[in-house]
């Protein structure tokens, strides 16, 4: 059984003559060594030639070909079709990266990833010299530092696949972010102080992220994209990027909680992270302590739990905390 | 089956704000007769916003943390989805750079600890699942949810990243395969098939079979896998209101009569949060939001205190 007849429902629409977007089904035979770029060429060669969507490498470095499979973000060329009727089962959905940025079919308007991706100088600024007499060795240790992020072939599949791009357009999102780290971390570049201080704006840099790991799961080349946020998180701690505001310091709050109580102390957490802006969760605060999860009486007291042998958690904390706010 | 013993490491959430998830737990491990040794000694996990101030802590205070099961010489299980991805973030990282762990070890012992790699970490929900069985479990239902659809909701930090969960959050070992202590694959060596056999990201099912070997009919909905944007709430409302509120109306839309989460910050998001999220997105919405232990011990008829539905924000009392 090397074949299996496989439903495609694609999403059409062309935002020029199209009010609304529809799908469509084509019914093929699919082989198992076939790969998602096959059946959107079928499509096109063997049913609509009117059928829209970008390619151009075809082995996993344009980054052209990127689309959503069931949901899933997908870089055509690289995923085999078969993988994905296991998964999802013998009907595949085909759609664009963003249902929102469509212009015509799998094809988008990446405009918005391209402009967050250069706001980040995703490149090394260097005084050169122009006649240099010997080369810019790198370590080992130097170059493996980024090389994974150096991986990103741009296809947006993070930068889509993130629920915050989805709701806060001034987000830099993943992509970005990857970019940043690979570049401040370039022993030849000089803007990693810059590149630092944009993302860690409040509002569009790395404090927005919500750590779902869909770019994680998304990225066709392993870049991981969420451990470069983290690492960014820390490199602004450690240069003394970081500024004091809610998210520093929320950041920050957990270590002064857990010297204290070994676990995080849900409320002071809250209180020293806001300050006076704590007013704004007293609603929330009152629905919990209605609920009886909060008492109110403890706040003052600090009934709070313990762990055991907190003397070792202080102590190592002691000895081991690197970083300050 | 022999008897399933576990220390239990639960988290700040279950001994601070969500008391009915300790509760419900330590009830339902009662009742299938699960030995359960809570870890006392351990800390905080650092939540993802420790390991942004300070990764290397992090790990440290994380590799403590496995090192007392590890002292049990028991499997560690976890109530709460972001202390799972973050214990077993620090376990990959130690039994894979054999450097770090020196540099961690160099500080637990300092303590008199050391970190070995002997335990594995999983979830309640894959012990419940893998260890202890759905068909088991069926024969204890005594009171079937069959009139209740309940929306699974997954929780990112149980699902993603996949390369991760495939090795930890899998059936426990045998006895004689533990003890190793890692030489695990990198991310770039992992066939994507393999990463989704136990559980996928894009289409998992342990939660909606839980939830069906209880009686109960499971809600398909779009979100179940999504993000409740928990982890931003401070310094983006916004944000987090409108992924917690997508959500919740989604699975309201799919006739949903409550949510079940495994992870205790998902479920104070989503269960704290519905009067914000629903302002902000222009409908109301009200929809009990259970954890995972506590819709099991509803199925296993144990006790009112146990279960502790009267801590839930949105009313819950009345599913009893």
């Amino acid at each position: 059984m090397s074949k299996k007849t496989v439903t495609i429902k694609a999403f059409r629409f062309n935002a020029e003559t199209d009010y609304l977007p529809y799908y469509k089904k084509y019914e093929m035979e699919v082989g198992k060594d076939e790969l998602i770029l096959d059946l959107l060429n079928r499509i096109k060669w063997e049913h609509d030639g009117s059928f829209s969507y970008r390619r151009s490498c075809r082995h996993g470095i344009c980054g052209a070909c990127g689309i959503k499979v069931n949901g899933k973000a997908t870089l055509a060329c690289k995923q085999n079709a078969m993988d994905l009727v296991e998964l999802f089962g013998d009907e595949l959905v085909f759609e664009p990266q963003s249902q929102k940025r469509a212009v015509k079919d799998m094809i988008i308007d990446k405009g918005d990833f391209w402009e967050k991706h250069a706001a980040v100088k995703p490149f090394v600024e260097a005084d050169v010299d122009p006649h240099p007499t010997s080369e810019t060795i790198m370590s080992k240790e130097q170059v493996e530092n980024f090389l994974d992020a150096d991986y990103c072939i741009q296809c947006g599949a993070c930068h889509y696949a993130c629920p915050v791009i989805e709701v806060n357009e001034d987000y830099l999102g993943p992509a970005a972010f990857a970019a940043a780290y690979r570049f401040t971390v370039d022993p030849r570049d000089d803007a990693g102080k810059e590149r630092l201080e944009t993302t860690a704006e409040l509002g569009s840099g790395v404090w927005d992220c919500v750590k779902c790991f869909e770019c994680a799961e998304a990225c066709p080349k392993d870049v991981n994209p969420i451990e470069k946020i983290t690492k960014l998180h820390n490199m602004q701690f450690e240069q003394g990027v970081a500024k004091r505001n809610v998210a520093t310091k929320h950041a920050e709050g957990f270590v002064r909680s857990i010297k204290k109580f070994g676990y995080l102390d849900e409320q002071d957490i809250v209180l020293y992270s806001e300050g006076l802006g704590v007013v704004k969760h007293l609603s929330e605060a009152f629905k919990m302590i209605k609920a009886g999860k909060v008492h109110p009486f403890d706040i003052a007291k600090k009934k709070m739990p313990r762990s055991k042998n907190l003397d070792e958690i202080q102590k190592l904390i002691e000895i081991s905390q690197k970083n300050e706010l | 089956m022999s008897q399933l013993k576990y220390a239990l490491y639960t988290g700040c959430t279950a001994r601070e704000s969500t008391p009915e998830l300790l509760s419900s737990t330590l009830a339902v491990a009662k009742k299938l007769g699960i030995e359960i040794v809570l870890l006392d000694e351990a800390s905080c996990c650092g939540a993802s916003h420790l390991q942004d101030f300070d990764e290397f802590l992090s790990l440290v205070l994380n590799a403590r943390n496995i090192c007392y099961a590890e002292k049990l010489g028991l499997p560690m299980i976890t109530i709460c989805n972001t202390c799972q991805l973050n214990t077993v973030m620090t376990k990959e990282r130690l039994d894979n750079d054999p450097e770090m762990k020196a540099k961690v070890n160099e500080k637990l012992a300092e303590v008199g600890l050391e970190y070995k790699g002997t335990s594995s970490v999983r979830h309640f929900l894959y012990a419940l699942i893998d260890d202890y069985g759905l068909e088991n479990i069926k024969e204890k239902v005594e009171v079937p949810l069959s009139h209740f659809n309940i929306a699974p909701f997954y929780g990112c930090h149980n699902l993603r990243p996949s390369h991760i969960h495939y090795k930890h959050n899998t059936p426990l070992a045998p006895d004689s395969e533990i003890g190793e202590g890692g030489g695990e694959s990198s991310i770039q060596e992992v066939e994507l098939m393999e990463k989704y056999t136990h559980e996928s990201p894009y289409t998992p099912t342990s939660l909606d079979s839980l939830i069906e070997a209880l009686e109960g009919k499971s809600v398909d909905y779009e979100s179940k896998n999504k993000c409740c944007g928990f982890h931003v709430d401070l310094q983006a409302p916004e944000t987090s209101n409108a992924l917690s509120g997508t959500a919740l109306l989604d699975a309201i839309d799919n006739n949903a009569d409550l949510m079940v989460t495994p992870c205790p910050l998902c479920q104070l998001n989503m269960d704290l949060k519905q009067e914000s999220a629903g302002k902000q997105l222009g409908r109301d919405i009200e929809l009990p939001v259970l954890h995972m232990p506590q819709m099991v011990a509803l199925a296993l008829g144990c006790s009112k205190e146990e279960i502790g539905l009267k801590f839930n924000v949105t009313k819950a009392t009345d599913l009893m």
